[in-house]
């Protein structure tokens, strides 16, 4: 299932810290985070790659959209 | 691509080098010992320069923190990264910033000082070292208590360029030093403030350190933070290189002098270099960063952060004025108190925005 999150506006260390709580309570599947700094962004990616997951990062006009998915979810 | 390299552990690695090593070579050029940088007393040192405070041994435009701001406006700019936002409870920050230098100026020192004290061979930071772990740890308890000062918002772009205009205000005044009616500008002629790196070498190295750091998010509390916090070492990993390429370059230069006693712009009162950064530690957690990285957001365009230094500056002016910074004698009169009175006011600030008193107010 997939989930979504909003840690824009938010600061350090708020957005990674957000993030991660969730990942933790999905334990697999994928997430959605929009974040607002390239901060947050390093962040979040550094935090999801070294557990295990998988991260897509797209920048729009400042803002970024991160596709952290389980690694676990698409072997099954 | 770029971004992706600057964001890599050996630049991190890097950038903790290259402040270590510059560090110790700024001492060398003339800055005081042990002191080759320092946030706090830099901006304590541009206080006294304003005529904030009128304690004449540390009265001097820092170029340093002027090239922090600066380099990290320019990385900003170059990876358009820079973005004006405000809005997230800067009366709050103010008074984070404020306490955070009262607490820093009793232990003489910001966390960059007291790694570069312990490189130096000063005993006295280990206990510093250990109140702004604490500090720091204190901190985290709330933000995993759901502790948040709120969302900024994107604002006009001149309120992100405010800081960097003051900074070329401040650079404009060190070149020219107009002489007031009052007296101002004030440059210290002995003293700490007296002594000092050539202005443009110093720019020139604080403008690299502000890029870097800007780019690798270097931060000496949320290095500690992390790793506690998400069990990250990358920012530790920086931390570290500082510490080594300061002690190593300190060797160099034969300013290694190891030891409690008599050690350069410090004290041995060990409670109160523990409890000063103790506060320090709860305040720069609580808005999110050390005060170099305070700088650095002031550069891309958070005007949050730029009001913390603010009140640091204001917090510097207020510690010299009232008595509560500490001197190589040991605390000032008002000192022991100052951090008393700082730390239960960053508690309240820490239990009031979190989600404790919530939960508390729910089990009643």
């Amino acid at each position: 299932m997939e989930q979504r999150i909003d840690t824009r506006g938010l600061s350090c260390p708020l957005p990674v810290v957000t993030a991660r709580k969730k990942m933790l309570e999905m334990k697999n599947g994928i997430l959605e985070v929009l974040t607002d700094t390239g901060t947050s962004c390093d962040n979040i990616t550094r935090m999801a790659v070294n557990a295990g997951w998988k991260v897509e990062a797209k920048e729009e006009d400042g803002e970024y959209r991160l596709i952290i998915s389980s690694k676990k979810k698409q072997r099954g | 691509m770029l971004k992706e390299f600057f964001s890599s552990r050996k630049n991190i690695i890097f950038t903790g080098i290259f402040i270590g090593a510059s560090a110790a070579f700024l001492q060398k050029l003339g800055n005081p010992s042990n002191m080759g940088i320092c946030v706090a007393c830099m901006e304590r040192d541009i206080a006294g320069a304003l005529g904030l405070h009128r304690a004449e041994v540390v009265q001097y435009i820092r170029p340093e923190i002027i090239g922090f701001v600066l380099g990290s406006l320019i990385a900003a700019l170059i990876f358009k990264e820079f973005k004006a936002r405000s809005g997230s409870n800067p009366l709050i920050r103010f008074v984070l910033g404020f306490f955070a230098m009262i607490g820093a100026l009793v232990f003489l020192g910001c966390p960059w000082r007291t790694l570069l004290r312990l490189a130096g061979g000063d005993g006295n930071a280990l206990f510093g070292l250990a109140g702004l772990v604490v500090g720091i740890w204190i901190g985290i308890f709330f933000i995993k208590s759901g502790y948040n000062l709120g969302r900024n918002q994107k604002t006009n772009p001149i309120v992100g360029w405010v800081m960097p205009v003051v900074m070329v205000g401040l650079f404009l005044l060190l070149i020219f030093r107009p002489q007031l009616p009052s007296g101002a500008i004030f440059f210290s002629n002995k003293g700490p403030g007296a002594q000092h790196a050539p202005i443009f070498i110093a720019l020139i190295i604080a403008l690299a350190i502000g890029f870097f750091a800007q780019r690798t998010r270097f931060c000496t509390v949320a290095a500690v933070r992390d790793v506690i916090l998400i069990k990250d070492t990358y920012l530790f990993t920086g931390v570290i290189s500082l510490l080594l390429a300061a002690f190593v370059s300190n060797l160099f230069f034969r300013q290694f002098h190891p030891g409690f006693q008599g050690q350069p712009i410090a004290h041995s009162y060990q409670l109160w270099n523990f409890g000063g950064m103790v506060l320090a530690g709860l305040a720069f957690t609580l808005a999110g960063g050390c005060p170099g990285r305070q700088l650095f957001l002031s550069g891309e365009g958070d005007a949050d952060a730029a009001i913390f230094v603010l009140g640091m500056i204001a917090g510097a002016g207020f510690a010299h004025n009232f008595s509560t910074a500490s001197s190589s004698q040991g605390p000032g009169l008002w000192g022991p108190a100052s951090v008393i009175l700082g730390l239960i006011i960053c508690l309240v600030i820490g239990l009031s925005m979190s989600n404790l008193r919530k939960k508390g107010k729910e089990t009643q």
